[in-house]
Order: structure tokens, then C-alpha cells, then sequence
């Protein structure tokens, strides 16, 4: 039983590491997202379902949707101020 | 002394987690990477709390056949207290991506640096 | 050790952290629009600059360790990981919760007994934090005029026929689970929060694959608001009295009823159910104002 309770932890610690070290925006929340799906399991593992259904809809579902819809805003507002950059070297 | 930090793991790792979300807080001047390292601290001392609450071999606390005995059962507060912490930390997560895509729309960045030198031109044009 | 140097070197010259990363090599700086000039630096504040960017990453990785070290030697001291002795485990609450916790709540799932009976008044601050964060996010978000979607956006929503597909066979199991979670929340594991949260997904999976438009008839502002209102409002009304006269288990008209039928613990089961309208209202609240800045 404790072999899958070490691997989690020693996965967790991973993930939490590897989102911090990533460049990539979308990598380090691709990253996150696993983090809390194995978080959630870690929840269940420790004999609290509740959280681990909240968890595993909570963290890996909404806030990652959150970062994701954010960089994409943040994206497309780049987007407009380099086509509007490269209309005022035109003029 | 390892044999104690090796029984409790699960707290070590919860230590370990919320120094990596501290360390990610810190090192990064990107925003949206303040936000998860953030996220990593909470879901750390959550860890850490179920972890107290967690007894050897017993039940989650959901009542077996009216099966009351205090032995059989996991102490059910801590599992209480994270269940509204999780929601807490994404009603915050949500408002701090506001902010992030707000500041941004204002100041075309999401390095802190930037930020701070633009307020900082702001504050001086303003005087 | 040449890895951390390449890092802080990197970290040095500010390139390790750009503001948005497209491809790894070619990492620009940030655009930076006319009217936000970087000023020139004066000479000292550029020194100053580089040494407290060098000095900072140091610091912090310094700063985190001694912290590990402290809460190390604080976790040597807790009492053995899953031992029935530690004070936690027999405190006179704990006792309380579990012995007659079936019986005061009616409640077979202790915690949404402690949740909802013990500590509504927790879960209604709960719910108002909930609240105060759509109202947060709709002040920030929300604008007047409508966000043309882009017409890439469009052109990704209409003709795609996995995500739709699998949005015809899904959302409806999502959505039931949810209702499931929400009403077995005193029988079993869940409760208004978990199945609010899935609730919540199931409703932002159905709006991306098939746009606002078809779920405007249902909740759009107006009914958002009337539901999260009413269903805050019922909750404070319906445990006001026990919170002001203090008896937290108060048998009111609906008595703990027998354990284990759906419609038995007392106002659990009510109030799982708003909480569950509130939670997945917030999030998809949360979507909707992020994704179109209107609800």
C-alpha cells in the first residue's frame, strides 16, 4: 500500500518542481493541472473523499481553465498590439 | 531522527511542496506563475492539514451501519476545514487572473519589473 | 552545478523569465506599447538593478531553505503520522462529531454533518466568499459592450465535430453525476461543493463547445443573479434562527428523519442543494466573464 503512497508524494514533489523550473507558460500549467489530479488522489488515498472529488473538479477543472482562458486573453491582446505596431511602421 | 521524518513523509512533503510554491512566489516576475506558485502553498498546507487528521487504518467518516464507535472512524475536521479552503483558494485564483489580465490590458506586460516601473512614471508624471 | 550557473546567468540577463513564452529560443521581450516608453535608467539605478536582480534569486532560494530547515524540525516533533494517541484524535469534539453525530445531524457522511449542521455558520461565510469573488471578478471583467467573438473563435466553435460530440454524450452524464454528488452530499462522499464544482464544469464544457448563445436562454445575468440571491438568502434564512439563539442542531420542522433515505438529514440536504446552486453559478460565472467578459 505505501509503495503507491511514496510514488504519489515523490510525483507531487515533481510536478510541483517541474511547474516552477518550466519557461513555458502553457507547460507550467499543463503541469499544474497533473499536479492536482495527483493531489486529488493523494486526498482519496488519506480517506477523505470529499475533497478528493472537490479537488480533482476544482483544482484540475476550473482553475486551470481559468490560467488557460487568462493566457489566451493575454495572447490575443498581444496579438492586437503587434498587428497595431506593425500598422504604425506602415503609416 | 530520519526514522521520524521518514514515518511522517507525508508532512515532509507537504514542508517540501510549500517551500516550492514560496521559491516559485519569489523567483518569478511572471504573474500568472505568482498565481500557481500560489496554488502550490495552498494545496501544501492542505496537504499538511488532512495529514494530522488521517488516523492508521481506519475508515473515512462515513457511518457503517450505525457504527458509531470513535475508533472506526478518521477525525472528520480537517477534512471539513480543507473542503472550504479549496474553494476559497479558487475564488482567489479566479480574482487574481482578473487582475492579471487587467493590469496587462493596461500595461502591455506581465513582468513585475516593467509594472513597477511604469506605476513608478505614472506616480512622478502625476506630481 | 553548471546547470544553476546557465540558470543564473539566464536569470541574469532576464531572458530566463519573459513575459509570454511562444518558442523557447526565440524569446522576445515584452511589446511594449507607444505610450509606456521604458524610461532610460539612470546610471546608479541600472547597477542597483543588476545587483538586486543577482542577489534576488540567491536570497530567495537562501530564504526557502532556512524555512524548510524550521518547518523540518517542527514536523520531528509531531507525533508519529497516523497514530490514534496524538490529542487531535481524542479530543473531546472529535467525540462529539462521530458518536453523536448521526443521531443530532441525521447525517450518515459526518463531514457534511460538521459542513452544514455543527458549522453552517462556517459554510455561509463559505458561500458569501464565494459571492464577493463573482462580484470581484464581474467588476473587473465585466464590460458593456458586447465582445464580438473573433472569428477565429467561431470558426473553432462551430465546425468541430469531436468536441461537440463528445459534448452531446458527456455533458449530460456531468451534469447528472453532479446532481447525484449534490444529493447523496449526506449519504455518501460529496456534498454541495464538490457536486456544485462538477456542476460547474459540465456547464462550462457545454458553453465552449456550443457557445453562449443556447445557454443565454437559461442562465443569463438576470437568472444568474435571482438564483444566487435567493438561494444566499434561503440559507441565512433557514439557519438565522439557530445561529442567533445558538443551538446548532435545532430539530426544525424537518426532524433528522431516518438515516440513509435521501429526504432524512434534516436541512442537509436543502442546504447542500444551495449551496451546490451557488458554487456552480461562481464558476461558471468565473468562465463566462474571463472567456466574454459578460455573463
Amino acid at each position: 500500500m505505501n509503495y503507491i503512497e511514496i510514488a504519489l508524494l515523490a510525483l507531487i514533489i515533481i510536478c510541483g518542481i517541474a511547474t516552477c523550473v518550466t519557461r513555458n507558460l502553457m507547460v507550467s500549467m499543463i503541469i499544474f493541472m497533473i499536479y492536482s489530479v495527483f493531489m486529488s488522489v493523494s486526498w482519496a488515498i488519506l480517506r477523505a473523499p470529499d475533497l478528493a472529488i472537490t479537488e480533482a473538479a476544482v483544482g484540475a477543472g476550473i482553475s486551470s481553465i481559468l490560467m488557460f482562458i487568462t493566457l489566451k486573453r493575454v495572447h490575443s491582446l498581444r496579438d492586437e498590439d503587434r498587428s497595431r505596431e506593425a500598422e504604425d511602421e506602415e503609416i | 531522527m530520519w526514522m521520524t521524518l521518514w514515518n511522517n513523509r507525508i508532512q515532509v512533503a507537504a514542508v517540501i511542496l510549500f517551500a516550492v510554491g514560496f521559491v516559485t512566489l519569489l523567483l518569478h516576475r511572471n504573474l500568472i506563475k505568482k498565481v500557481i506558485g500560489l496554488n502550490i502553498m495552498d494545496t501544501a498546507a492542505y496537504l499538511f492539514l488532512t495529514s494530522i487528521g488521517y488516523i492508521e487504518n481506519r475508515l473515512s467518516p462515513i457511518i457503517q451501519e450505525g457504527d458509531t464507535a470513535l475508533e472506526t472512524y478518521v477525525n472528520p475536521l480537517p477534512a471539513g476545514l480543507v473542503l472550504t479552503g479549496i474553494v476559497v483558494s479558487v475564488s482567489v485564483t479566479a480574482v487574481m487572473l482578473a487582475l492579471t489580465i487587467r493590469i496587462y490590458r493596461r500595461y502591455h506586460t506581465l513582468n513585475l519589473d516593467d509594472i513597477y516601473r511604469y506605476v513608478h512614471d505614472e506616480m512622478e508624471g502625476e506630481q | 552545478m553548471k546547470k544553476f550557473k546557465e540558470w543564473l546567468r539566464d536569470w541574469d540577463e532576464g531572458t530566463f523569465d519573459f513575459t509570454i513564452d511562444t518558442a523557447a529560443a526565440g524569446n522576445e521581450e515584452s511589446t511594449v506599447s507607444e505610450s509606456f516608453e521604458k524610461t532610460a535608467l539612470t546610471d546608479l539605478e541600472n547597477r542597483e538593478f543588476r545587483l538586486f536582480s543577482r542577489a534576488f534569486p540567491i536570497t530567495a532560494v537562501i530564504l526557502a531553505s532556512v524555512m524548510i530547515v524550521f518547518l523540518l524540525s517542527a514536523v520531528m516533533r509531531l507525533p508519529a503520522f497516523g497514530s490514534p494517541h496524538t490529542p487531535p484524535a481524542e479530543s473531546v469534539t472529535i467525540q462529539r462529531y462521530i458518536e453523536n453525530g448521526l443521531s443530532e445531524t441525521g447525517a450518515i457522511n459526518i463531514v457534511a454533518g460538521v459542513i452544514l449542521d455543527y458549522r453552517a455558520f462556517d459554510t455561509l461565510g463559505e458561500s458569501h466568499v464565494l459571492f464577493a469573488a463573482a462580484a470581484a471578478v464581474f467588476i473587473l471583467m465585466a464590460s458593456a459592450r458586447r465582445r464580438p467573438e473573433s472569428p477565429r473563435d467561431q470558426a473553432i466553435l462551430r465546425d468541430d465535430p469531436i468536441l461537440r460530440n463528445t459534448t452531446k454524450v458527456l455533458v449530460p452524464i456531468i451534469l447528472l453525476f453532479g446532481l447525484y454528488v449534490i444529493f447523496n452530499g449526506h449519504l455518501g462522499p460529496g456534498g454541495g461543493f464538490s457536486g456544485g464544482s462538477i456542476i460547474g464544469g459540465g456547464l462550462i464544457m457545454y458553453e465552449m463547445s456550443y457557445g453562449p448563445t443556447r445557454l443565454q436562454r437559461v442562465l443569463n445575468l438576470k437568472t444568474y443573479k435571482i438564483t444566487v440571491l435567493v438561494s444566499l438568502l434561503f440559507y441565512s434564512i433557514a439557519k438565522c434562527y439557530s445561529f442567533f439563539c445558538g443551538a446548532n442542531s435545532l430539530h426544525t420542522i424537518f426532524g433528522p428523519g431516518t438515516p440513509g433515505r435521501i429526504f432524512s438529514a434534516g436541512l442537509i440536504l436543502p442546504l447542500n442543494m444551495v449551496v451546490g446552486i451557488v458554487v456552480s453559478c461562481t464558476l461558471y460565472g468565473f468562465y463566462a466573464l474571463f472567456m466574454r467578459e459578460q455573463i
